[in-house]
């Protein structure tokens, strides 16, 4: 079932952008790269709150870091003098990887310290965390406070033309599709099994000897990667960094996409974000006053909607 | 947030296939961004219905030239600004207007040029494209922002006032403010203090201009924030002991209502104020309160006079955006009556202007609500220091 | 010293309000174990009244009345209709359907009282300022907002320590089982808490709707700080919310007098101020993750 919904949807998301464009609509582009950062980020939360048991509430930090490492870097190039030396670069082969490690790094600093916590203060020490980085990127004047650093152009890719929508979107798909499989080759693991045992009885699996501290450290630092990654593709895609991307309510959003299609499923999330972003698509076109509509979905899903959108269908456990 | 006829409806319903072909006889779209929400929403109002007052006095057009206006509210956030001026951009329109606030027009005005598309501005006029970034279809028929806070300097001068302590919010026009005080201002800056721009709170603030006990106060605060910042420090007791000396923006006419009578003998600075004294300004007034039922702003007036500097353009090319160099030579002109007095466009296309100090009092001897009177003159045909950077 | 002085009182100030919201918020998450991010709505929504009902009557007294009222019948409304059915689910659903609620409380509030903010006048008894010596005038509504904070701690001291429901309340943020089992239908007293929960949030709006601006988000902008006192304070113990209230409170307003200025000796203006600002709004985090990590229960649990 996992195997062909999996399939089904990569189909979908390879054929998207040619039917759009036979349908003329230009808009379409643009909303399909929307969702797929959108689900890449989903994706790896679920990876702490779906199999991690973790409930990170300050995930979007990982995402403005991502964001805001393509931003500076190209404000060097462009704008200002060296950074301790450094020109600053828009070849997208240097600076996304830099992004990852950046965010794996902070991924492993704020573990560290929020894994010593459980539960409700849990959640409340990671959601102290992203507001630091948000109020941190707030003051950062040089690099636009407030307002945030617009980029002149996407980065740089040998071969690829970034500023080109249709062909951001295929990088996003790929980055997607790729970080997907990964995940999902990862829950299948010895790695994944532990942190599954971890989910269903802490102490059972620490009598089996396992580590549980060092286990869900990895699945974090993984997970910020992750979204560290879809801050970066954010960036190209908006050519706008701003603090608002680390806001708690942007954290809010990806826990929304994520529960909205299934806790704990990986292929789930991706459908929740192409609900989610569809539904704000649809309509705020049709209403100014959408979120009037998207709120009372959200409870719905929550009161109601116990496995999501695919978590039924994928067989996956939920919390 | 409300795109009318975003194609995502279309896409909803994924009936239609067929998107709508430019047709010769359709209204030039005009991209009208402005802020709708927050405290300072009422901003964004006034400029958005004096733009529909030139238009509705034509019926519609605006030099003849049938036109129609797409507005979104930015609610004060530069990413909100710069999609809306994406998805606008991708359905064709040419022609952007509206914004009010400085930091929203940095991230929307790059990419609106970047396309060949023009932009007059109505009220944001950021010193980062009057100098050297200045652009040949970027036209800003308000103010630059320095060069507004400059005559604040020069009547902090003229009132005797040495000591002083400076307020603005931390973003591109605050800091535009106080460097274009401290331009002309002789006396010492006892402190800077920068506030956020969404903030709501100024008791600290109060307290340090309390310590500080300065001749008088230089404070940058527009739409709702400067309504509570005046509230405050009426509040605080400190109108009693340090003058208020305020650009316009800090206590606009809606400002004035809101604050009753806190405001009273302040000093203001600008360029326009509902009570000058021109036929042209007199009609504008009294039409705007006709179909308003209130009275217009100085935001309102910068609109207006966009509107009818957009629609001498609009003439020259008859509505046909495609001769952009016609469209362009005919906005420099600047060929339109501006309900202000004298206009005209520097090389930097930033207007060359009079700035006058007003003081509130009350009209009607003293019985009537507070006004703008006029003291005097403070700077004549002042152009900004950055037009020389500009290699227009 | 003056300004040492006058920020300690706005220090007090900003708690006093921290509380009256943080007092609610503590309750239903002690108690019920909800995460309830739309705590800042009825903030918001008993803002709205309140300055809806002053502009309409011009009377303080109906504003509040009106705000309390405003506030309570939302807050019961959403207890009957979505809360209840999320008492025994994992955080992660409270989190979501609340995220939804104030997604919904913000685009409602926008359609029924439009986008321009009300503007409202501080009453006429409560306006001005007191000469407090030294040449320091305090406003006297930020005095009475002081004053009402004082009056709800030991009003909500007296209820809690001393009365029947009180004592309810102290089991059930002790023991939920020990209530059930006392035969005490515990859906009422629920209910009941929520409800008192979001009164105090109305009454916490309408006091500030005079000083500050009533706009769509101001709730969220002051749940987060909530949600740092409680924790803080220690979940669900209404005297860790006062000491996490002041403590909070005071961090804030010494941090924003003072930081700037030691900041301005180094940087220019532009710079200081905006780190300054950004390090304060900073620090209250700071504060609470050192909290959680050398005490994880809070400075005063409920708990033991």
């Amino acid at each position: 079932m996992r195997q062909r919904i999996a399939f089904g949807g990569l189909f979908l998301l390879l054929v998207a952008v040619p039917i759009a464009q036979w349908l003329n609509y230009p808009f379409a582009v643009s909303f399909l790269t929307r969702f797929a950062i959108y689900a890449l980020a989903a994706v790896s939360l679920d990876l702490v709150l779906g199999y991690g048991a973790l409930v990170s509430f300050g995930h979007a930090m990982f995402f403005a870091l991502g964001g805001y490492v393509v931003g500076i870097s190209a404000f060097h190039v462009t704008d200002a003098e060296p950074l301790f030396g450094w020109l600053g670069s828009n070849s997208a082969l240097i600076v996304w990887p830099i992004a990852m490690l950046a965010c794996g790094v902070l991924g492993a600093l704020v573990g560290m310290l929020a894994l010593r916590t459980s539960g409700v203060q849990f959640i409340m020490i990671t959601l102290a965390f992203g507001q630091m980085v948000y109020f941190l990127l707030v003051s950062l004047q040089a690099y636009g406070g407030d307002d945030g650093l617009l980029m002149k152009r996407p980065n740089t890719i040998p071969g690829l033309n970034l500023a080109n929508p249709t062909v951001m979107y295929y990088v996003c798909v790929t980055a997607l599709v790729v970080w997907t499989a990964f995940c999902m080759r990862l829950v299948d693991s010895h790695f994944g099994m532990v942190l599954r045992a971890l989910r269903q009885s802490e102490r059972r699996a620490i009598n089996l000897g396992v580590a549980p501290h060092s286990h869900r450290l990895l699945a974090f630092i993984i997970s910020a990667m992750g979204t560290g990654l879809a801050g970066v593709l954010w960036a190209n895609y908006a050519l706008l960094v701003t603090p608002d991307m680390a806001s708690w309510a942007k954290s809010g959003e990806f826990m929304a996409v994520v529960i909205l299609g299934g806790v704990g499923t990986l292929l789930g999330p991706i459908a929740g974000a192409l609900v989610f972003t569809g539904l704000e698509g649809v309509m705020s076109a049709l209403t100014e006053h959408w979120m009037l509509f998207v709120g009372p979905i959200l409870v719905l899903v929550a009161v109601y909607g116990r496995s999501g959108l695919l978590g039924a269908l994928l067989k996956e456990r939920h919390v | 947030m409300m795109a009318k006829n975003s194609l995502f409806a279309a896409l909803a319903l994924s009936v239609l296939a067929t998107a709508p072909a430019a047709h010769a006889a359709d209204p030039v779209k005009i991209g009208f961004i402005t802020t709708l929400s927050t405290p300072a929403g009422y901003l964004g109002a006034d400029q958005r219905d004096a733009f529909l007052l030139a238009m509705g006095e034509e019926g519609g057009k605006l030099g003849g030239v049938p036109v129609e206006l797409v507005v979104e509210d930015d609610g004060l956030k530069p990413a909100s600004g710069k999609q809306a001026a994406d998805r606008m951009l991708q359905s064709g329109i040419k022609l952007f207007s509206g914004i009010t606030f400085s930091n929203v027009l940095g991230a929307v005005a790059p990419g609106v040029l970047a396309a060949d598309a023009f932009y007059v501005s109505t009220n944001a006029g950021p010193s980062t494209f009057a100098g050297k970034e200045c652009n040949k279809n970027y036209f800003v028929a308000s103010y630059q922002n320095d060069a507004f806070h400059s005559a604040g300097g020069q009547a902090a001068n003229e009132l005797g006032y040495k000591k002083v302590v400076l307020l603005a919010p931390n973003y591109q026009a605050g800091r535009d403010a106080l460097e274009g005080f401290k331009r002309t201002f002789k006396g010492t800056v006892e402190a800077e203090i920068y506030t956020k721009l969404d903030q709501n709170d100024f008791s600290v603030e109060m307290a340090r201009i309390r310590s500080l006990a300065p001749d008088a106060v230089y404070q940058f605060h527009p739409g709702g924030a400067g309504i509570t910042f005046v509230k405050q420090y009426n509040n605080a007791g400190l109108s009693k002991t340090v003058p208020l000396l305020m650009p316009g923006f800090s206590l606009d006419t809606r400002m004035i209502e809101a604050t009753g009578n806190a405001g009273d003998r302040a000093y203001l600075t600008g360029i326009w104020s509902p009570e000058t004294d021109t036929p042209a300004s007199k009609a504008f007034v009294a039409a705007f309160r006709k179909a308003y039922n209130r009275t217009p702003t100085l935001y309102a007036q910068q609109a207006y006079d966009a509107a009818k500097l957009i629609g001498s353009g609009l003439k020259a090319v008859n509505g046909d955006l495609t001769k952009a160099d016609a469209f362009r030579a005919a906005l420099k002109k600047a060929d339109f009556k501006s309900i202000r007095g004298d206009f005209k466009f520097g090389n930097n296309n930033h207007p060359i202007q009079n700035y006058y100090l007003m003081q509130l009092q009350r009209s009607e001897g003293g019985a009537g609500p507070l006004v703008p009177v006029v003291v005097r003159q403070v700077l004549k045909d002042d152009q900004d220091v950055y037009a020389k950077a500009c290699a227009l | 010293m003056l300004l040492i002085f006058e920020q300690l009182l706005n220090g007090l100030q900003y708690g006093a309000m921290l509380f009256m919201l943080a007092a609610g918020l503590t309750l239903i998450f002690g108690i019920m174990g909800v995460i309830n991010l739309m705590h800042g709505s009825f903030y918001m929504v008993g803002a709205y009244c309140g300055a809806f009902a002053i502009i309409q009557t011009g009377s303080f007294l109906a504003g509040v009345l009106c705000a309390l009222l405003g506030a309570g019948l939302y807050g019961l409304l959403v207890e009957v209709t979505i809360i209840r059915k999320l008492y025994q689910r994992d955080h992660l659903y409270q989190v979501l359907a609340t995220f939804g609620m104030i997604l919904f409380t913000n685009q409602a509030m926008t359609l029924i009282f439009g986008r321009t903010p009300p503007m409202v006048e501080i009453p006429a008894i409560l306006s001005g300022s007191v000469p407090l010596g030294g040449g320091l005038e305090y406003p006297i509504m930020r005095l009475a907002l002081i004053v009402v904070g004082a009056v709800v701690a030991v009003g909500l001291w007296y209820l809690v320590t001393r009365t029947r429901v009180g004592m309810l309340v102290r089991a059930g943020a002790d023991d939920r089982e020990m209530v059930d089992a006392l035969g005490i239908d515990i859906r009422k007293l629920y209910t009941a808490v929520f409800g008192f929960g979001a009164v105090l949030c109305g009454l916490a709006g309408v006091m500030a709707a005079p000083l500050l601006a009533v706009e769509i988000g101001m709730g969220e902008r002051i749940l987060i700080t909530t949600f740092v006192v409680i924790v803080i304070g220690g979940v669900g113990s209404v005297r860790g919310a006062l000491v996490g209230a002041l403590l909070v409170g005071m961090v804030d307003s010494m941090g924003r007098a003072f930081l700037p200025q030691l900041l301005q000796l180094v940087f220019t203006p532009t710079i200081a101020d905006a780190l300054g600002a950004g390090l304060v709004s900073a620090s209250i985090y700071v504060l609470m993750a050192i909290v959680l990590i050398v005490r994880p229960k809070g400075l005063l649990p409920a708990r033991g």
